[in-house]
């Protein structure tokens, strides 16, 4: 079965995040981009299933500038086999993400989405459950497991208080969670069989489809620090400053 | 004006996040309906006509709805939040599971995990991990917003009266189906909830030694959690993890021991009323944002805490 996979390309996560002084956003000025960790899980995951045979074909998309050319690349030499991408130099908000991929979704027919479950940029969490409601498939968000049974799907999900298993008709989505897997590092020979492998590129307008944003940010500030309190010379000073000063306990 | 809130709940009891939720409608201002879709929920939509602020609490009770499954929440809650301006759930993973749905149903954007309301249609949430705050202005006719609880004081569990009503709006997908679940098992207060909350570190060094911590916990009634490098190093279960990635938590006191203070655990805790640290290195950024820190080594410190807290409880 053909496997689809979406990726964003976003701030790598070992970055720190700085605030631009006039506070219309996050300064992405010279900072290392990278794959959504989220989506590096997906990829993984669509591999994992390609090498037990069930997945076919692995079809990497992405959306934004050309630099996202670089995050399908990446896939690509994980071990997806083609690539899409959508470009788009304006910012792409997760409703009209979700319809440029329902728009994808119509063409390659896959039987399976896989999706991160947010980006760490924006942290929506809102493209892959808006991109099944839209293509009427169900969903399995948060995804710890997933095993493909004949025409249904098994996800298990990371819910609050515990795991939650749904079974879902095919084609489906999923979205990623953390423990789903530990995606490997592409190899040299991978990376360089990847420039290889096609990749198409499009625009929205070929999808038919225009983007508006109907978020508008009007600002974007630091977080406002806490400052550090004091430091307690023992145990049984602590327990006094808890009781008696804060009065917490 | 008038918001939707979904109720969060088990199917037996209200989530107390919800309260929270109220609180984050009688914010934005207008009249507060209340949506409680399960299966057996009588005793959930009594608790919530209840809450403080509440006019109406609208019961959709249909097998459909028993596990909260994100395709038949989307359809109904889509379907009955047309008439609104509003409709809220809580951020927890059942509200980010089936919000977004409703939010493409009726082609309008979502707000996420707002922390404060700066008007009918501001609001404000953290975005790259809590490491920058967004101010956001939505301009669509209905506003769809998932709120993060600790972002706003509950209202009142049992000052309210309001009109419960039945709706018999059954959406059922037919494109997924239970098929088993694992709770957590716990007799400690839920993380989420909890007054205190101690959590572990990589610190720690192994999963038997976050028993020592239990024993605290058990004096303090207080919930456990533990940092992403805990459970990345594999010593307690993800559903402990605070930290962006995981729980967002802000109790009355926050104990975090062996932890080194990563921006992603910050993120999920520093809104919390007073924070304790207690880790060996002094240097660790954790004590820039403890009212309390304690440089110590915590297999000495710990079994010390307990026993200094058992002379004062």
């Amino acid at each position: 079965m053909k496997v689809l996979v979406a990726v964003k390309r976003v701030i790598d996560y070992n970055v720190k995040v700085r605030v631009k002084p006039d506070n219309t956003g996050v300064d992405l000025a010279n900072v290392k981009m990278a794959m959504n960790p989220f989506c590096e899980i997906a990829v993984e995951e669509a591999v994992r299933l390609k090498e037990k045979g069930i997945a076919t074909e692995i079809v990497v998309v992405s959306i934004g500038p050309k630099a996202c050319q670089e995050q399908i690349r990446t896939a690509l030499a994980l071990g997806a086999d083609r690539g899409i991408h959508i470009e788009a130099d304006e910012e792409v908000q997760s409703l009209d993400a979700a319809k440029l991929l329902k728009a994808v979704v119509e063409k390659e027919e896959p039987k399976l989405v896989i999706l991160g479950k947010q980006s760490i940029d924006s942290d929506n969490n809102q493209t892959g459950q808006m991109l099944a409601a839209l293509t009427g498939m169900g969903q399995g968000t948060f995804a710890s497991e997933v095993v493909v049974d004949g025409e249904k799907v098994n996800v298990t999900r990371e819910v609050d208080g515990g795991l939650m298993t749904v079974s879902l008709n095919l084609p489906a989505v999923v979205t990623t969670d953390l423990r789903l897997n530990e995606p490997r590092y592409a190899s040299l020979p991978n990376i360089m069989k990847a420039k290889k492998k096609p990749l198409d590129v499009m625009s929205p307008a070929d999808l038919g489809v225009e983007i508006a944003a109907r978020l508008t940010t009007l600002k974007v500030e630091a977080p406002a620090a806490r400052s550090a309190g004091i430091k307690v010379a023992d145990v049984a000073e602590l327990v006094d400053k808890l009781k008696n000063e804060a009065k917490v306990i | 004006m008038s918001i939707l809130v979904i109720a969060e709940h088990d199917n037996s009891s209200l989530t107390p996040a919800t309260l929270n939720v109220v609180a984050a409608a009688k914010a934005i201002g207008g009249d507060i309906d209340v949506l409680v879709a399960g299966e057996n929920c009588g005793a959930v939509a009594e608790a919530a006509a209840k809450a403080e602020g509440v006019a109406k609490v609208l019961v959709a009770d249909n097998a459909a709805y028993g596990h909260f499954l994100g395709e038949n929440l989307g359809e109904l809650v889509a379907e009955l939040g047309k008439g609104y301006s509003h409709i809220l759930a809580a951020a927890g993973t059942t509200g980010k599971d089936f919000m977004p749905r409703v939010a493409a149903l009726l082609d309008v954007a979502q707000v996420s995990d707002i922390i404060r309301v700066e008007s009918e249609d501001t609001f404000v949430r953290p975005i790259y991990a809590g490491n920058a705050i967004a101010t956001v202005k939505a301009t669509d006719s209905i506003k769809v917003v998932t709120v993060r609880p600790t972002g706003f004081d509950p209202v009142e569990a049992d000052s309210g009266s309001a009109s419960v009503e039945q709706v018999d709006v059954v959406k059922d997908a037919g494109l997924s189906s239970f098929a088993g679940e694992e709770k957590a098992k716990s007799d400690r207060p839920d993380l989420a909830s909890a007054g205190i909350v101690i959590s572990g570190g990589r610190g720690m060094q192994n999963g038997e030694n976050f028993k020592m911590l239990e024993q605290v916990a058990d004096l303090l009634g207080a919930g456990m959690g533990a940092s992403r490098a805990a459970v990345d190093a594999g010593f307690v279960p993800n559903d402990m993890q605070v930290g962006q990635t995981g729980k967002i938590v802000a109790p009355q006191l926050y104990i975090a021991v062996g932890i080194s203070g990563a921006i992603q655990h910050l993120a999920g805790m520093s809104e919390s009323k007073v924070i304790v640290a207690i880790n060996k290195d002094e240097e660790a950024p954790i004590f820039q944002v403890a009212d309390y820190g304690l440089v110590a080594d915590l297999f000495e410190a710990v079994p010390q805490l307990e026993e200094e807290l058992k002379k004062v409880l």
